[in-house]
């Protein structure tokens, strides 16, 4: 999984460097986003502008990272998601569990 | 391509690094048919999803051996599209994989549940030596 980590605003915003999330790569995904919780950073975004595709196993990854950070008082969030892989989310009503943004500047005024 | 007769029959290790080239096989599909009317975009991206969910259920229920292999085809006539997925696992009962609970959402089961919601018939059934994923979409 081809990610990057930056910290702006106070957030930590993973970029997802890949075209496709499925059960190839999604296991390193909730892996590493886990990781982030347990260190202590709970308040996530992720910017999902490269991706194309988004399988039951991403959307599976997200939600794991959504509970866990949850769970620590914190939030996972999206941002920047094609229309395609937004409609997946619409389709599993997940866009009801999370707070999807349409850029980071509406992700950072309103979580950071 | 002429929608008159068309099949695609790939064997794959069972290894998801495949899923990839299984799910673009669908895609390529799906925007190149003649005589389509529909949202081609989306009709691409569901026959990549389809077929990544299917062949993900086939590697994760395979046997453990290694050597083991998925065998997928897709089939078009007469404005059908039909995909069969083969595993030699234990298979499971399609019968009983429950609708996702969109109250309280899990992190596992939305497969199976795409590929019925979005394509027209699905049916898993046991034959000899295998287990056949079978998914019609009417285009």
């Amino acid at each position: 999984m081809k990610l990057n980590l930056e910290k702006i605003n106070g957030c930590n915003v993973i970029f997802i460097q890949e075209e496709r999330i499925d059960a190839h790569n999604s296991g390193e995904l909730k892996e590493y986003i886990l990781h982030m919780i347990e260190q202590g950073d709970v308040n996530i975004i992720v910017q999902l502008e490269s991706v194309r595709f988004i399988d039951s196993s991403g959307l599976g990854a997200l939600l794991s990272g959504y509970k866990n950070a949850a769970a620590k008082s914190g939030k996972l969030a999206l941002a920047c998601c094609k229309q395609q892989v937004l409609s997946m989310f619409e389709l599993t009503r997940l866009n009801r569990v999370f707070e999807i943004y349409t850029d980071l500047n509406e992700a950072f005024e309103n979580e950071a | 391509m002429c929608n008159s007769i068309f099949q695609v029959d790939v064997i794959i290790p069972t290894q998801t690094k495949y899923l990839d080239l299984i799910g673009s096989i669908g895609e390529h599909i799906a925007k190149d048919l003649d005589n389509f009317s529909g949202d081609r975009e989306a009709l691409a991206y569901h026959l990549n999803l389809v077929l990544t969910e299917a062949t993900t259920n086939a590697i994760k229920h395979a046997n453990n051996d290694p050597r083991d292999t998925v065998r997928i085809t897709i089939h078009i006539q007469d404005n059908e599209l039909n995909i069969k997925v083969y595993d030699h696992g234990q298979g499971f009962d399609l019968e009983t994989v429950p609708l996702p609970d969109f109250d309280q959402p899990k992190e596992g089961g939305m497969g199976i549940f795409f590929i019925r919601t979005l394509m027209d018939s699905v049916t898993y059934t046991k034959q000899c030596d295998c287990n056949v994923l079978e998914i019609i979409k009417y285009l």
